[in-house]
Formats: C-alpha cells, structure tokens, sequence
C-alpha cells in the first residue's frame, strides 16, 4: 500500500486512541458522545482501510447515525440541569488510569507477540475472495475485491451461501464424493432480526411513560 | 478521457500516461493525493455554488409565489448576485458566542453538519463514471453519512445553552431519525431492482430512453413520492421545518448562531438539497440519461475517445437540470404548504410513511418474480433489465447486468453438487 | 497495507478495550457506562476485521462485526429503556444511588 493511505491510517489512529481517552478522561456527557462520536466515526475510516467497506458503512449508518443519536437523546432526558456532571474521585481517577496503563501494556504486548501473519498464506481475505473471482467482474463494473469489495460476498453468506468457499469446487480433484457446502448465516440472520423485533416492543414497554411514584 | 474524472482512474492516469502538458510520471501515492486534491476541489466547488444558486433561486421563486419581484438590483436586472451579497454580509458580521453556551461544542457544531453534507457527495455520479469515487456501497455510504447531520443539529442546540435552540435541537433530531428509515427503504427499492448498491451502475441500467427510468416501475413510481417526502423532511424544509419553526421557536437550534457559522447551516441544508434531489434522479428518474437515447446514439456512433467524452458533458448537463427541478420543486412546496405541527409530522412518519414503504419495498421484490411468472418479462414497459447492455465503447465502469447476484453462484454450487453426485 | 501490517490495527482496539473497562469502572453516570460498553464493543469489532483482513478468519471477521453492531444497537436501546426508569424512579442517573437491594 503507498503512503497515502498510511498517513491517513496513522491520522485516524490517533483520532481514534484520542477520542477513547477523552471518553474517558472527560467528565462532562455531552463531551463525552461526542468524543465517542469521534471515536467511532475514525475507527469506520479504519474499517474502510483494512478492506471492509460495507461494515464501515454500517458502523456510520448504525453506530454512529443511530446508536450514538439514541444515547445523546438519553442524556439530554436524563439530565437534571444544563452541561450536568456527576464527578468521580480525584483518587479513583488516579488508580484507574494506573490500572488502566498496565492493563493495557499486558494486553497490547499480549497482542503484540504473536505473529498473526505466519498463521496465514499471507494474503488474508484477498486471496479467498478471488476465488469467487466470477461474481465480482472486475472488468464488468465492480470494483476488485481487494478494494473493499465484499457486499456480495457477505449478503450471500446470509443467505447461506458461501462464494469465498464453496466456489472453487469446480477445480478440486476429480473424486468420486459429494462436495461438502460451508454454511453461512441463515439462522443466526433470522435469530437477529425477531432479537430486533423483540428489543423493540421491549425497549417502547420499559420506556413508556408512567406516572411518577414519588415526586 | 471520460475516466478521468473518477479519483482512482485519475491516479492510474497520472501514473501511467504522466501529468498533462507536463509528462513526467508520478509514483502511487503522489498521484492519489493529487488526485483526492483534484476531487476535492472540484467537490467543493459544486457544494459552494449551489448553495448560491439555489438561495437566489428561492428569493425569486418565492417572490413570485407571494406575487412580489424579489431581489432586482443586486448584481444586474435580476439580482444575480444577491446570494454574494448575503455572504459578504454574513462574513462581516460579529460572532457571538453566548455566555451559557459550551464554547468548544458551540464552535464545533457546524462543521459536523458541513463536512457530513459534504462527505455525502464522494459517490455521487455527476454523469457516467464521473464521481470522486466509484464505489460498491455508494449508496448505502452516502445515506450513512447524511445520517450524521443530526449529530451536528443536537450538537448545536444543546450546546448553546438556550431553551429555544434546546427544544429545536430535539424536535430535529426526532425527526431526521424517523424520516431517515422510509426514506432508506424506498431508496432501496429501485436498488433491488437494478441489483447493485453502484450509484454509477443504478444509473446506467436506466439509460438507453425514458421508458426504461425506475419511476415507470409500479411499486418505484410510489417509492418515489415517499422518498421525495421523506427527503423534503430530513433537509428539515417546510412543511417539515418544525425545528426552526420561527413562530413558536424563535429560530431553533439556529438561535444563538450569527454569521458565518449561522451561513455555514444553511450551506449545507442548500447542498444536501441538493445531494437528495441528485440521489433521487440517479435513482428513480435516469440519471444523467435524457430520456430520448440522443446520449446512447452519441455512444455508439462514437466509441470512445472524444465523442464518449462530449456525451459525457451532456449528460453531466441533462443531470444537473434534473436534479436543479427537483430542487425548485422543493422550493416550491416551501413556500405554499403552511407549517405541520410537531406531532403531524411525527404522524405522517410513523404511522402512514413507514408501513408504505415496507410495503412497497416488498412489493418491489416480489413484482419481477411475479411477472416473470405471467408474462416471462422482467419489465413491462423498456427492454427487461437484462437486456439494457453495455453500449459499445464504455469499458471500464459499465454494467454487464447479471441476472440477480445470487443466481450465478446457486447455479454454480448447484451444479457442483450434480457432479458430484454422478458417480 | 502490507506496510504496516496488522499489529497497529491489534493495538489501537487494546486501546479502545481497556479505555472501555476504565470507562464502565469509574463513570458515576449510567450513561457513561454505556458509552464504555461501546467503546469495549468496538475493540473487539476492530479486531475482528484485522483478522478477517490478515488472517484465514476471511468474510467470517466481517459477518461477525455485523452481529457484533447490529446487537450493540439493540443493547443500547435496551439499557437507555433502563436507564429512563431508573431516573424515572431515582431522578438521578448516578449508579451509585441504585442500592436499595442492600438489604
């Protein structure tokens, strides 16, 4: 990859390392969503760089457009006068941060050590998807899938089919046994959807108004 | 040529035929940044301009609709440069910042708002193949982005400290995030029926003719006027403008601001009229097609080369029209609907809009299987959709369209599985 | 991205990670504790499409982070449904405060 995308990897990099700590740093809600806003919107650019676009889409779409609207939305309702604080200790804060430099130095050097690119032919998705080399056309108007393409590829593996896999059935040796198909993510998709719907009435049920019990 | 306006074949331009009038190479990375800048500019200026235009387009119109002349002096007998004159004006003027107000919050506010509305253009095609970028989820991206002006909006009311822009802020977040769901569901309709989330595809699978547009689909015809709507509603303009509803609200959440930021909010309202009015017509109502086949006549006659490249222009041309229409007619519906109340609004969303959209959307994914069933076409009126081929010429970007993206790899993995199963 | 490989991406989401368990430790403010779920949330998606990039993991990585976003939508509906009652019974969002069941 050239430069340019490493200086924006390294520009979002730090919006997004620096958003999470002020999350946390800061003591103010408001500028607390919106240092998640920041966050959250640099770590969908970084998605968009590692090859997922349509995850990054949906990060915005329904993280950062819909998640984060619906948690300002609870501050403003939640809060008892204007730009609210509810402080922690100065000591918690002290310890936290202590706690959370070592936490984090075990974790990121944990991380660190393993050699995640030996455990692969060195390709990562790329390579798989090619396989299914016919479904993209490069030539036909998609982009290459190694720019991100992979929209199709995830909508079939909702429906349970697997192109990245099961297409390069059509060269395995000649043998006499039945291909085996991977499966996809049917049931778990539909288990999401009626896990919505049921969120849904359950949220508007909790949240309904009532009568306040004591004044 | 025709290419050179999309970032990526910019850069491959750039690197291998050389800068013009220059001819010396660049290497990878130099040619993208060159390229981004090129785009950039040319974005910015087309998020500029039509903020002017428009705004002197609605002195104009709605001083005709109120039987007044309008601005007549400024700039020549029309008063052309009525909207440079605001923006001097705006410029000059102090910037306040309240004492209540979250003064960082405060600033910041309207930039969300400009750089969402502004993001929102990177996928969108101005003719074929010219888009900054040409992306696989344009359309999916482009509505993700314009879903974070409401961050701006809330933002910007909440930070100012003041109950009249707290309570706009609020309506307008309620609002935007309910018009955002039928508005992104009939947009999804003409995506089903052209297969593919492509803005630069959706469009060329129209071109060819009128009668081959989305808006002669049954269910899309209907998806259009809700999208339209919904569109209307999430540029917060009237009927649905409750957030700055100057009766009751003083301003909105517009009420604390002054000068250029105050201009920057409605920058980018006139621009994402604009993107929405744009994504409509690449939707529903051709693209930059025109309707009679001159541009498919010019295509063929002239493969490539120059001839591709000046059907091109007309077509950025008959784009911009189209779309500047929709704009007017938006204009337009401002300036004789009264106001909604707060609670029709949410009404009108809730309960009327969402249901028809859903089932429209069904509706458009049953309707070719049904008349496959019937009549063995996919279309009544144009050619089927399988049919609209490339015209000869066009290389890169255009569509050979597949029969729905699933079938290929149901036929393959099917096939496999019959090999596999013969002895 | 060759060039940078897939250790930064491994370490920012240890960054989002640990920000996230600060955040849902210390914050007073039910709200704020959400916000470190998320953040928890979103280490985790990052990870996974670093793996699905550089890794066998594949389109898995990215199906996954789908999940992952579109459940972290619904728990956030879920806990502010929560959280409005507990103001609603409390008038206050302070965790803290939440303690009858001491006993």
């Amino acid at each position: 990859m050239n430069t340019a995308e490493i200086i924006l990897f390294w520009l979002f990099a730090a919006l997004t390392c620096g958003g999470a700590v002020s999350v946390c740093v800061s003591q103010n809600v408001v500028r607390m969503a919106f240092a998640l806003v920041l966050t959250l919107g640099s770590t969908a650019v970084l998605f968009l760089l590692l090859g997922a676009d349509f995850v990054g889409a949906t990060q915005l779409l329904v993280y950062v457009g819909g998640t984060l609207v619906l948690i300002v939305f609870g501050v403003m309702l939640t809060a008892t006068g204007p730009f609210t604080r509810i402080k922690s200790s100065a000591a918690d804060g002290i310890l936290s941060g202590l706690i959370g430099v070592i936490f984090l130095f075990i974790v990121a050097s944990t991380v660190t050590s393993v050699r995640w690119v030996d455990t692969d032919d060195g390709q990562g998705i790329a390579s798989k998807i090619t396989l299914g080399a016919h479904l993209t056309k490069a030539e036909g108007g998609f982009n290459p899938a190694q720019q991100g393409n992979t929209t199709r590829q995830l909508g079939l593996s909702f429906l349970s089919i697997r192109p990245d896999r099961d297409l390069n059935l059509g060269v395995r040796p000649a043998t006499s046994e039945k291909p085996k198909l991977s499966t996809g993510y049917l049931l778990p998709f539909e288990i999401v959807s009626v896990h919505l719907l049921v969120v849904l009435v359950g949220a508007a049920y909790l949240a309904r108004t009532k009568r306040r019990t004591k004044t | 040529m025709d290419t050179l306006l999309a970032a990526n074949s910019l850069a491959e331009y750039l690197q291998t035929n050389g800068v013009p009038f220059c001819g010396c190479l660049l290497d990878e990375s130099t040619a993208m940044i060159v390229a981004a800048v090129v785009h950039v500019a040319l974005v910015g200026a087309w998020f500029g301009l039509p903020a002017g235009l428009f705004i002197w387009a609605e002195r104009k119109v709605s001083a005709r609709i109120q039987d007044r002349l309008g601005p007549t002096r400024t700039g020549g007998k029309f008063g052309w440069l009525q909207s440079l004159a605001d923006g001097i004006k705006l410029i000059q003027k102090e910037d306040l910042v309240p004492k209540d107000a979250d003064g960082l919050m405060f600033r910041l506010a309207p930039y969300i708002v400009v750089v969402a509305s502004f993001v929102a253009y990177i996928a969108l095609p101005f003719s074929d193949g010219w888009a900054a970028m040409t992306l696989d989820v344009g359309l999916f991206l482009t509505l993700a982005v314009l879903s974070l002006e409401v961050l701006g909006v809330i933002l910007a009311g909440y930070s100012s400290g003041s109950k009249w822009a707290l309570f706009g802020a609020m309506r307008e977040g309620a609002q935007m995030v309910s018009y955002e769901i039928p508005m992104a569901i009939c947009a999804l309709c003409p995506i089903v029926t052209a297969g593919t989330l492509n803005l630069n595809e959706v469009a060329l699978l129209q071109s060819g003719g009128a009668w081959n547009w989305n808006i002669l689909h049954p269910f899309n015809f209907f998806a259009f006027f809700v999208y339209f709507t919904c569109a209307t509603a999430s540029c917060k303009r009237a009927p649905f403008d409750l957030a700055e509803a100057e009766s009751e609200l003083v301003a909105g959440f517009l009420t604390e601001y002054s000068g250029f930021r105050w201009s920057l909010f409605f920058l980018a309202e006139y621009a994402s009229m604009f993107l929405v009015s744009a994504l409509a017509v690449v939707l529903f109502l051709g693209g930059w097609d025109d309707g009679l086949g001159i541009i498919a006549a010019i295509k063929t006659a002239f493969p490539d080369g120059f001839g591709n490249f000046i059907a091109n222009v007309i077509g950025l041309k008959v784009f911009l029209i189209k779309s500047s229409i929709l704009v007017c007619v938006q204009i337009w519906v401002r300036w004789t609907l009264p106001r909604l109340r707060i609670d029709q609004v949410m009404t009108t969303c809730l309960k009327y809009l969402i249901p028809i959209s859903c089932f429209l959307f069904a509706g458009t994914v049953a309707y070719p299987l049904v008349l496959v069933t019937m009549s063995g076409r996919t279309s009544i009126i144009g050619a089927p959709a399988g049919e609209r081929l490339v015209q000869p010429g066009v290389t890169r970007r255009t569509v050979r369209l597949t029969p729905p993206a699933s079938s290929p790899a149901v036929a393959k993995v099917s096939a496999a599985s019959a090999e596999g199963s013969q002895p | 991205m060759q060039a940078i490989g897939p250790n930064p991406f491994l370490f920012i989401g240890a960054v989002l990670f640990v920000c996230g368990v600060i955040c849902m430790t210390t914050k007073r403010n039910g709200i704020g504790v959400l916000m470190g779920v998320e953040l928890v949330l979103n280490g985790a998606n990052l990870n996974f499409i670093t793996f699905s990039r550089f890794t066998p993991l594949g389109l898995d990585g990215q199906v996954f982070s789908l999940f992952v976003i579109v459940l972290a939508a619904a728990e956030a509906a879920v806990a502010l449904a929560i959280a409005l009652n507990f103001y609603n019974n409390h008038l206050t969002i302070d965790v803290d405060r939440g303690d009858e069941l001491h006993g």
